[in-house]
Formats: structure tokens, sequence, C-alpha cells
């Protein structure tokens, strides 16, 4: 999106982002503003200066504390994504149950690199720390999916599955 | 002895009619109906209740520092930010059994006069807070949070609130913070939570399986469980299991078992995976002391190890460690200690907050010069480096996650420096894959 007016929740969203900012004490209503960037990467799949400017809006708030809480919560993307994002630990457990070859794997099998995105647009590669998922490793998150015991096998057959 | 799990794996258990039938909610109708707040605490004080989260401070002499000024709102929160590697105990036990957690922390907040409380909840999670606030409606809907809680006049709201991915927000004043919409630095102390905490008013911030088992507590007393465990280690731990056994998961074990007993039992971990020793564990997640096999398993005083408190950091950090969080990481022969180390290097240095100067430049070069060894470029002056880093970080920062990332540095190379050396020393044959240390007769080479 380029234009400011075109940032706009649904009418739905926006009624949960007022129930939202119901559950704070008067006043404190900048407690929903994780809530709220989590509904709004739901929606625009990355945080654009406009998405948070949006977002400040609606919580009347400076968009400046919007920023500096966008850029330090590694869950959100400031740079557009593909439609699909792989979150791919990468922490010590995961790496115990071969999760640095299955991952390798991964990338080859999309062509990109770690942050890069696949040539259709579809997917993009993250690495993440501890999911805590730890005896289910390897393992690797897709927005609110967690996929676990993951094997090349079970990496294609996901890719594919997706990919349709 | 279940107390935790013991419903876990019955079917529907997540919904609230299925959990009631197995006792569930009891014990809210026995405090709220039965017992003055006051008498709750006094019972989790018996029962010797230590914080799950990983700093074991008893949880009812916690809930004693709560300042209670007249008219001015109290908060518990609960800390549901899991996010030491290792550990995945909350996550398995909120997916599972949701109302497990929400029934503690409605005899909690009753305990401490809150009329609001939230659980905080890793954004990652996403899928697990959609589960909880569906048990929540469910609760109010019966009745059981809401106004007028059982007709007895306590109101309570519970809200879950996510969080944006990021380790530090586990510690508790960072989890405020973030909590209020900021970003997760971690405050200077005092004032402790208990007297300024959410908003600047008073709020008590427990992990999930601290307030999970205060339902418990309510139903059958202090006293009971405080006889299950051994001396201060009372009562049931959650044990996440990862790495190399034959059955990784949660267990939830009476406090007092042997470690071997842990590790080998086909009640637990069931031993390690067929054709491979056990070479070293991670006890409690990922910032205590990694030990070798014969030091997880026995004391220096030749004493079996135990799964408790006192007994995992027996011999303090020169041969002991810390149960921590109860995250059980386990490696066999085929780990290679220091690339195991790099990963925790680098996760502490992609975590920090950047707020204390020792911690943002010190994991950075922790995570540099691992990095360098494991990779072949090491020189031989870099070990002590390392320890010159890690000593320089410990104690000088204003949260635990400095310390949490010294840990196990200084640990990996006090009792894996034979491998260190040999990454410096052999840097053709230590880069090639697969390749790990065999350190001559140990009890884990084949």
């Amino acid at each position: 999106m380029t234009n400011t007016q075109t940032v706009q929740f649904p009418a739905d969203t926006l009624e949960r982002v007022h129930k939202i900012i119901k559950r704070y004490p008067e006043g404190k209503q900048k407690s929903a503003l994780l809530p709220i960037l989590h509904l709004a990467q739901a929606e625009w799949r990355w945080l654009s200066s406009e998405v948070m400017d949006y977002v400040a809006g609606l919580l009347n708030i400076k968009p400046i504390e919007v920023y500096e809480v966008a850029t330090f919560y590694t869950m959100f993307h400031l740079e557009p994504v593909g439609e699909h994002v792989i979150e791919y630990c990468r922490t010590g457990p995961c790496c115990l149950m071969g999760g640095g070859e299955v991952y390798d794997h991964l990338k080859k099998k999309l062509g990109v690199d770690t942050g890069g995105t696949s040539a259709d647009g579809k997917f993009t590669v993250k690495e993440v720390e501890c999911l805590a998922a730890c005896g289910w490793g390897p393992v690797f998150q897709i927005r609110e999916k967690y996929y676990m015991n993951l094997t090349t096998e079970k990496v294609d057959a996901i890719i594919e599955d997706l990919s349709k | 002895m279940k107390i935790l799990t013991q419903h876990i794996d019955v079917p529907g258990i997540e919904t609230i009619d299925v959990y009631r039938k197995h006792g569930g909610y009891s014990a809210v109708e026995k405090a709220i109906k039965t017992m003055a707040p006051d008498e709750v605490t006094e019972e989790v004080k018996k029962s010797g209740l230590r914080g799950r989260g990983g700093a074991g401070f008893p949880v009812g002499m916690k809930w004693s520092f709560l300042a209670k000024p007249e008219g001015v709102p109290r908060y518990l929160v609960c800390n549901a930010d899991e996010s030491e590697p290792g550990t995945f105990k909350d996550h398995y036990l909120m997916m599972k059994s949701p109302h497990t957690l929400i029934e503690g922390m409605i005899v909690s907040s009753y305990a401490l006069g809150a009329n609001t409380s939230y659980i905080y909840v890793r954004g990652e999670l996403m899928y697990v807070i959609n589960i909880l606030e569906k048990a929540i409606q469910e609760a109010y809907d019966k009745g059981l949070l809401g106004k007028n809680i059982l007709g007895s006049g306590y109101d309570l709201d519970l809200f879950v609130q996510p969080g944006g991915g990021a380790y530090i927000c586990g510690e508790e004043t960072a989890l405020l913070e973030s909590l209020e919409g900021k970003r997760g630095n971690p405050r200077n102390k005092p004032p402790f939570p208990a007297v300024k905490g959410l908003y600047q008013c008073p709020t008590v911030v427990n992990n999930v399986e601290s307030i999970a088992a205060t339902s418990w507590i309510v139903n059958n007393g202090g006293e009971e469980y405080a006889k299950i465990g051994v001396g201060r280690s009372a009562g049931t731990k959650l044990i996440s299991v990862s790495g190399h056994v034959r059955k990784p998961g949660v267990y939830e074990i009476p406090l007092g078992i042997t470690v071997e007993d842990f590790i080998y039992s086909d009640e637990w971990c069931g031993g390690i995976r067929d054709g491979h020793k056990l070479k070293a564990v991670v006890a409690g997640g990922s910032s205590v002391p990694i030990l070798p096999a014969e030091l997880i398993l026995k004391t220096t005083n030749g004493e079996n190890r135990l799964m408790t408190y006192e007994s995992l950091s027996d011999g303090g950090f020169a041969t002991g460690t810390m149960l921590g969080s109860g995250g059980f990481i386990v490696m066999d022969e085929t780990t290679c200690i220091v690339h195991n180390t790099l990963t925790f290097a680098r996760f502490y240095h992609h975590e920090s907050c950047g707020q204390c100067s020792p911690c943002r430049e010190g994991t950075g070069w922790m995570d540099k010069v691992i990095h360098r060894i494991e990779h072949g470029k090491g020189r031989m002056e870099d070990i002590d480096l390392l320890v010159d880093v890690a000593k320089k970080i410990e104690g000088n920062t204003i949260c635990p996650l400095g310390d949490a990332a010294a840990w196990p540095v200084a640990a990996a190379i006090r009792h894996f420096r034979d491998e260190f050396e040999w990454h410096v020393k052999h840097p053709e044959e230590a880069t090639k894959p697969g390749a790990v240390f065999m350190r001559e007769g140990a009890s884990w080479t084949l």
C-alpha cells in the first residue's frame, strides 16, 4: 500500500480492536499495541510505516511509539514478505535433532537464502530463535501453525501442499 | 504422583464440562466460598511451592510481599512467555488443558485481591492463545469469571496478552513493560513489581506452572503438597525433555527421583536413543551450566544426583548446575559441544535487549569468537578470551539475561575445554560435516 487512505481495518476487525482496548484501564490503551500490531500484520502481511501510523491513530499515541515497539519485537515484518513466511527454529535443541540439515534442504528447495523470498513470491524464509517446542524438533512455524518433527520428506510435502 | 497432568490425556479435557467432570474448578469453589484470601496465601506458603519459571523463589513469600494500599488496584500477571531454549512445558500444559491454568489464575487472583489479571503468552503461540481465549469464555459463561463469581461478591476479569517475539519479556519487569505496550526493556529494581508493577500498581508475576499448582494446594492443603518431594524441593515439576533420548516430551515428576532414573527409566525418557551413549545434559534450560555424563549422574561425593533444586546445584558451578526451568536437553556422543554452545551464544546475542553494555557487547563478542572457533579460524587464546568476556558480563547487568548468556559459555569451556582446543588445533578435521571430538577414555566414547 502506498496511500494512507487505503489503510483501514475491515469493520469486524475494527470491532475487535475496540474490544481489545477495553481490556485495559482507562488511559492505558497503549497496552493494546502488540495485539493490534498482530491484527495489522495478519491483515497486510507486513507493517509499512503507513500501517504503523494508522495503528498509532487508532490508539491515540505518537507514531514513534509504534515504530519503537515494532522494531523491537522480532515477529513483526518491517519489509514486504511472501505469502507464507516460514519461521525456522535455529536454536540448540532443534539442531540436535538434525535441524541444520533440514533447514539447508528447505532453502535449497525454495532457492533462497535466510531472509529471502522465493522467485514466485510464495515463500519467505526467516530464522527464528527457540519456538518452545524443543521435544518435537526440528520445528518451523507458518503464521499460527507449528510444523514439528520435520524431515526433508515432510518439508517437501508441506511446500508442495502450500504451493497448490 | 501427578498434580497438573493427571487428566491431561482425557479426550475433551480442554472443554469446561469434561474438565469439571474430573474435579475441575473445585478449588475455585473451595477458595471463594470457604476461605479468606489470606488463608489461601497461607496454604501456598505452607506448601513450599517454588517459582517454576526458573528462579525457584518461594511463591507464597512472593505473594506476601504484595503491597496493599487502599483504593489502588492490584494485578496478577501470568508469565507464559516461555522462551528459554529447551523449555516447552507451559506450551504443553496450556495447549492440552487450558482450564488448569485458568482455575489457578482465579484461585491466585482471589488470594491476592486482584480484580483484573492477565496471561502474557509469547506471540508465536497464537494458536494456544486461541485455545485459552475459548476456555476463558467458557469460564465466563459458567459464572466462574466476571462479576460476582459464584455469588460471592468477588469480581475477576481475565485477559490473554500476546507478546511479539522477545525472550527478554520472560524477565518479569520486561514483561510488564511489554504489557504496557512498550519495548521489553527490564526495569531497574527496586521498586519491585510487588510495590510498583503493572501501571505502577502492586503486581505479582508468576509462571504458568506455579499458578496451575495452586488449585491442588487449595484442594488438598499446603502440608499435603509439601509431603511430595524432598526438603525444600517440594511438589511435582514439569520437565521438558529434548535431544537424544528415546522419548522426548513433557513429564511431570515428583521432585526427588534420581537423574539416572529420569533418563533411563521407561516411565520417563526411556534411555538414550539406540546405539548411542550419554555425553552431556543441560538440565534446566539453555542458561544453566552443561554437565558431562559423569557429573549429571553423580555428585563429586559419589552420591546419586537427584532431580531437586539442591542436588542439581550440589558442587556449585564447578561441578554442579541448576534445576532452572526444567528444560532438560540430552546430548549423546554425536553432539559437538562447540556447535551447541555456538547456538546458545547466538541465541543470547539475538535476544539481548541492548540496554546494558556488558550484555549488548559481550553477547555479540562471545557469538563471534565461538563462531570463529567453530569455523576453523579460532586461536588458542580465544578460549580464555571467552571465559574473560563471560566473567565481565556476569553480575554486571540490570536483569539476569547477562548471567544466562555467560554461564553456558563458561560451563562448556570448564567441562569441554579439550573440544574447543581440538577445533583450534585441527581446523580442517573439525570443520568436516558431522565431525565430533572424541575424548579418550570418556564414558561416551563408543
